[in-house]
């Protein structure tokens, strides 16, 4: 690229436009430790920290496989299944924008790396407590590339759903159906907590569960907010209606909580947020702020019921991952086929506003995605396991996965804990050497 | 009676000894060390043996007939073959009293029907 080129391509940045995607970038980058203290919070405190470092390990892996190969596939040329490698490990993305943009390519770059950083670590809620760590870092990076690259391609890379008319503002099909039913594959592969069924597993800490969903809430506003990839109307509007859809989510739950147990609950109340939030991911730049309150208000009642039924089953989807990303994005996804509107969106008209063929695009993104998310990682996780064990032992899982997996503990006293081996190569008689 | 355990047993314990019908239980977390390997635990850079272990202590006042069904449970609810399944300590009772009723010794270790 010559001087005057770049020279041209800067120029069509915009500064207020960087500014608030540099700003949304580590809004939702910090979605993913949010989402560690959430996932954390729910299960028992033998497991807190192996549960928490999925998510860290998320990060790194994900980051990596999304500069390596990850963002090309997902965004390199318009074909239709998957993209190119033209902009494998980065090439060609720097400080100019995107055809359309006005943001450089480097920053889209990064915004889109921290979707696929979270959709990675939102799977692992599906397998937490039995699966073990260097497997599950395996699978992150396969699924990064197999699963979530392909499906963001579809829905925001040019691929067939988004050539073929599917509207998808933040994410319903690679983020929240693409981690759901993920999950579901996932859990079913990985196979049941020994427990499961036989015991009860409590939440050991519901402050985490209530802090993590708060900070969820707060990087979902970069998370939606962002994906407008402007200070425009669809990313102000987004904003917006992410703060109205959750708080309509939160007073259902609080009803239906109170119809089946007679007290409203605070995890209850956690995991409505989230359910908000997913909601109106994919719809938030598309649909008005009083249809908005309407989705949050319906998106409770699919996602509640599941939770409901699939603790009576067999299925050990332990965080429950399907229900409140896979069917909220699966709600999101069909609602602004009913009610997206263009006098808002500048876009398209759905059903309700005379274009019934809106809600066709969105069904065939409805029944594409979780059936492609499934079938891969089921697949997938089937492989890994042909090579090494997916799960801890019993006896490792009983003991706990911190300990087994990580050689520490959440909790630890320091009681009993006999000091064996300082690891400095510095003579404690030298004068020069300080106390740690 | 006093039986210690792994904590991950205790559920299991609890489950053996209510099928036995032993009734009053007292259960607390301790720290203990019994023989087992320990654990190496590693905090950034710094390196510890974990000496003691998280066990499970149940407190079980028994009648004499109940003394072998109770071992029975405890054995059978905490055993997984390895080292650090736990003990049991089967001591001498000088004295029980019920606090709601002032009965004493049997019939302050024998569950009332209400």
């Amino acid at each position: 690229m010559t001087a005057a080129a770049i020279a041209t391509a800067v120029a069509r940045v915009d500064s207020g436009d960087t500014a608030w995607m540099l700003i949304a970038t580590a809004l939702v980058l910090m979605m993913t430790p949010a989402l560690g203290l959430f996932y954390a919070g729910l299960v028992r405190s033998k497991n807190t920290l192996n549960t928490f470092m999925m998510c860290v390990a998320a990060i790194a892996i994900a980051m990596v496989t999304w500069a390596a190969v990850g963002y090309s596939l997902a965004f390199d040329g318009d074909g239709s299944l998957v993209g190119g490698l033209g902009n494998a490990f980065l090439h060609g993305v720097d400080f100019a924008p995107r055809a359309g943009m006005t943001i450089p390519q480097l920053v889209f770059f990064a915004f889109q790396a921290t979707f696929c950083i979270i959709t990675v670590a939102l799977v692992s809620g599906a397998v937490v407590e039995r699966m073990r760590f260097g497997p599950f870092l395996i699978f992150a990076a396969l699924w990064s590339v197999l699963v979530y690259a392909v499906l963001a391609h579809w829905a925001f890379g040019g691929g067939w759903l988004q050539a073929g008319g599917t509207l998808d503002f933040a994410g319903g099909v690679p983020v929240e159906m693409g981690s759901g039913f993920s999950a579901l594959a996932a859990a079913l592969v990985v196979g049941a907590r020994k427990d499961y069924g036989r015991q009860a597993m409590l939440p050991h800490n519901a402050m985490f569960v209530l802090l993590g969903a708060g900070l969820l809430w707060f990087g979902w506003f970069g998370f939606n907010g962002g994906s407008g990839f402007s200070t425009g109307n669809a990313s102000v509007l987004a904003f917006t209606n992410t703060l109205l859809t959750p708080a309509c989510t939160l007073i259902v739950w609080f009803a239906l909580d109170l119809i089946r147990g007679r007290k409203v609950t605070a995890i209850g109340a956690a995991t409505a947020i989230v359910v908000g939030c997913v909601a109106i991911t994919p719809a938030g730049g598309f649909i008005s702020p009083g249809w908005a309150m309407l989705l949050g208000a319906l998106a409770a009642l699919p996602s509640y019921a599941i939770i409901v039924w699939r603790t009576r089953t067999r299925v050990d989807e332990t965080l429950d991952v399907l229900a409140a990303h896979g069917l909220a994005g699966f709600t999101g996804i069909l609602f602004i086929g009913f009610f997206a509107e263009a006098a808002w969106n500048g876009v398209s008209d759905g059903l309700f506003y005379g274009n019934a063929a809106q809600l066709g695009h969105q069904a065939l993104a409805a029944v594409a995605a979780p059936a492609y998310a499934f079938a891969v990682t089921f697949v997938l996780l089937k492989l890994i396991g042909l090579v090494m064990p997916l799960r801890a032992t019993e006896h490792d899982e009983a003991i706990g996965m911190d300990v087994t997996q990580h050689g520490e503990e959440a909790y630890v006293t320091g009681e009993g804990a006999i000091l064996i081996a300082p690891e400095t190569d510095v003579e404690p008689e030298l004068p020069a050497a300080q106390p740690a | 009676m006093i039986g210690i355990v792994r904590p991950e047993k205790a559920n299991d314990v609890l489950e053996a000894l209510y099928r036995a019908e032993v009734r009053g239980v007292s259960m607390s977390r301790v720290q203990g060390h019994g023989g087992e390997l320990n654990r190496v635990e590693t905090y950034r850079g710094t390196t510890v043996q974990m000496g003691l272990s998280e066990k499970v202590r149940f407190e079980i006042a028994v009648s004499d007939e109940f003394v072998e069904p109770t071992i029975e449970a405890l054995c059978e609810g905490a055993r997984t073959g390895d080292v650090g399944d736990g003990k049991i300590f089967v001591v001498a009772l000088e004295q029980a009293v019920r606090i709601r009723t002032g009965d004493t010794d049997m019939g302050a270790v024998t569950p009332m029907d209400k």
